[in-house]
């Protein structure tokens, strides 16, 4: 389709996440440059360590300290880092087992090439400079050059304890997305820049849909006849909004509507003003008014007709 | 765990899918998934009020819009009221829901559908969202990234290296060449790194798609279709999140849900397998004992076309539509979710005669 609209879009969620015993004594020890682990009930050292058996669902809580040195099981070589990867030059992807541990840890590996990294390759922790327990404070791993075969270090018992520990992180994440509306709401925002109500009618059982969602969900049939219906319409219904939004220039009270356009086989909502609040009502004739370049009515305000007649819309209630 | 085959004979009488295609931006996700019902409904007659239970599957994190399942349903005609249900993965783990409701007798057939629409977003990074945020989101590890730890390990293990890998992506494009559905169709050359040891042409590609399925019971699938799909067995298996956990060269998971479907009773002829990146083929192939004489996505698989949430529900779609035409007798399909194939699922279908 020609012109079809597009805008970019951002998709942020800091979640704040709290932590169980085992995962605060592991990112706060991070915090230190103690890297642990927890030991299951045969004997074996998980780091990352969990705070349940992955085998027997077992609660576990044996903390024990490994050491931030460890030997490469997996690699793969990055050529093209992506935002926010630990690393904004070309790395290696690596799982390490440190020594002490039976399990492996994610993490990057800082070396200049592909030919410098192998599965057996001797590693070592680089701590961040400010740590805050999170696993960035691991900042990446880099060669050890330790001369050591891969360890068998035993790891030493941890009580997990220390000052000011962490209880949860706050994990801050963003996407970005080319958001497009598709065939129908294409049209219908097309219409609304030009201050027209464009729905579609459903083939099956003609009721006209605004705004237009492409199918008749009723019917399970695709919209495609378009139909200008209002501008005037009725308001079906009500409520009266007595708390301000964050970031919306609005004066409380005000009333919120659902509206059926004129035509229109569904009500859409909007907000009604030049008329007070507590003299709005069921059936009151409304049209849009219209803001500069905005795409869609700013409010509804009476068109001074008389009442609709209750059988007019209660099918749209 | 008793035969399914004492409880209720179910079969899918039914597969339609979208084109798969690099982007589909003059559609909204309904506009994409209604021909698709449209289709497979029309393969058996069936209207929507004659289906008892119908069951989806998709994610909103893909093209990010919240609760777009209840957009789509839009293009189901939920009215009256029907019976319906979502999962938030892939549309074969709605199929198995749908199955065990048909096991219990409370429906005799039903509507499965599953789509995503990846172009809107930036793939790689969207599914690292799905990482348990402790330890492993933080870092943004993509999914290219992931799959290729596995490819090495696999390497390093001497189950494969990059020619047979190279092998691999080559028949499963060429194979899509009889596939008008699919998004890459015809084999081409491998390409440069993504992530080392994956090159391009060892990575799905990221597009849109739709699919659907009907599914019946007993006489009922029988009169909907010629020569239905019997689903012999269905089990669905999980292996811990954490990789540096797994052994990534094994998939235990596919193994015993292979087991539990009873994939192993007799030879199949056919196997759809949800291996989005060459390496994890050899890895699901180990599992599953498969060798040269079964035919391996015939279709062209998920290298061919990968609509995330669908990709999964086409295998078992593809492994049925092969049976309903005569071109297999006992069919394997697998679906996985998850990084390193963490999740899978494993059904065995038949036809009448088999
Ligand atoms: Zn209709």
């Amino acid at each position: 389709m020609p012109d079809l609209l597009k805008a970019p879009m951002a998709l942020e969620f800091p979640f704040t996440r709290s932590l169980g015993p085992v995962q605060s004594a592991f990112l706060t020890g991070l915090r230190e440059r103690v890297v642990l682990g927890v030991r299951t009930g045969d004997g074996r050292v998980l780091v990352p360590p969990v705070e349940y058996d992955p085998v027997t669902a077992e609660e576990i809580r044996d903390l024990v300290q490994v050491s931030a040195t460890g030997t490469v099981t997996t690699w793969a070589w990055n050529p093209e880092p992506r935002r926010d990867q630990p690393l904004d030059t070309p790395f290696a992807w690596v799982l390490v087992q440190l020594d002490g541990a039976d399990t492996a840890l994610l993490h990057a590996l800082d070396v200049p090439d592909a030919t410098s990294v192998h599965s057996g390759l001797r590693v070592r922790v680089r701590w961040a400079e400010e740590r805050t327990g999170a696993i960035t404070d691991i900042a990446c791993f880099e060669p050890a050059q330790d001369g050591q075969a891969a360890g068998r270090t035993p790891a030493a018992r941890h009580d997990g304890a220390f000052d000011d520990p962490v209880t949860g992180i706050v994990a801050p994440a963003r996407l970005d997305y080319v958001y497009s509306p598709g065939r129908a709401q294409t049209a219908y925002l097309r219409g609304l820049a030009e201050q027209r109500n464009v729905g579609e009618r459903c083939p099956s059982c003609a009721k006209v849909y605004i705004p237009p969602r492409g199918a008749c969900p009723t019917c399970g049939v695709a919209t495609a006849e378009r139909v200008e219906v209002g501008p005037a319409g009725t308001v079906t219904t009500f409520c009266i909004v007595n708390i301000k939004a964050k970031n919306l220039d609005i004066e409380v009270p005000y009333v919120y509507a659902h509206i059926a356009l004129d035509g229109a086989g569904l009500a859409l909502h909007g907000r009604i003003g030049g008329i007070p609040y507590d003299q709005v009502r069921m059936g009151l004739r409304v049209e849009p008014v219209w803001s500069e370049n905005s795409r869609f009515p700013d409010h509804y305000r009476p068109t001074g007709e008389p009442d609709a007649d209750y059988d007019t819309y209660k099918e749209l209630l | 765990m008793p035969p399914t085959g004492a409880l209720r004979d179910v079969a899918i009488v039914a597969f339609a899918q979208s084109d798969h295609l690099k982007s589909t931006d003059e559609l909204s996700e309904v506009e994409m998934l209604m021909p698709v019902l449209h289709e497979v409904l029309g393969a058996t007659g069936l209207a929507t009020g004659e289906i008892d239970f119908t069951c989806s599957g998709s994610a909103d994190y893909l093209a990010g819009r919240a609760f777009s399942f209840t957009m789509a349903l839009d293009g189901v005609g939920a009215w009256p009221p029907i019976s319906e249900s979502h999962v938030e993965t892939d549309g074969a783990w709605a199929l198995y829901e749908a199955w065990v409701k048909l096991l219990t007798g409370e429906a005799d057939t039903a509507l499965v559908y599953s789509y995503g629409k990846s172009s809107p977003g930036s793939l790689r990074d969207v599914l690292t969202r799905q990482l348990d945020p402790y330890y492993q989101a933080p870092l943004w590890p993509d999914s290219v990234a992931l799959a290729a730890l596995q490819a090495q390990a696999l390497i390093d293990a001497g189950h494969t290296d990059e020619r047979t890998l190279a092998t691999v992506a080559a028949r499963s494009r060429d194979a899509a060449s009889d596939n008008p559905h699919a998004q890459v169709r015809g084999a081409r050359p491998q390409g440069d790194y993504v992530v080392q040891p994956l090159r391009t042409g060892d990575c799905p590609p990221i597009g849109d798609g739709a699919a659907a399925v009907v599914l019946a019971a007993g006489d009922r699938a029988r009169a909907l279709c010629a020569r239905p799909a019997w689903i012999r067995g269905i089990d669905h298996r999980i292996e811990p999140h954490a990789i540096g956990v797994r052994d990534l060269t094994e998939s235990p998971s596919t193994r015993l849900a292979a087991e539990r479907a009873g994939a192993f009773e007799r030879p199949v002829d056919t196997a759809e397998l949800h291996a989005p990146f060459s390496s994890q083929e050899v890895v699901l192939r180990r599992a599953l004992d498969l060798g040269d004489e079964v035919a391996v996505n015939p279709s062209g698989g998920p290298l061919a076309a990968n609509p995330m949430m669908a990709a999964g529900l086409v295998r078992l779609g593809e492994a049925a539509a092969r049976i309903h035409r005569g071109a297999s007798d006992r069919a394997l399909a697998h679906a996985t979710s998850g990084p390193c194939l963490q999740q899978n699922l494993v059904a065995v279908l038949e036809g009448e005669d088999a």
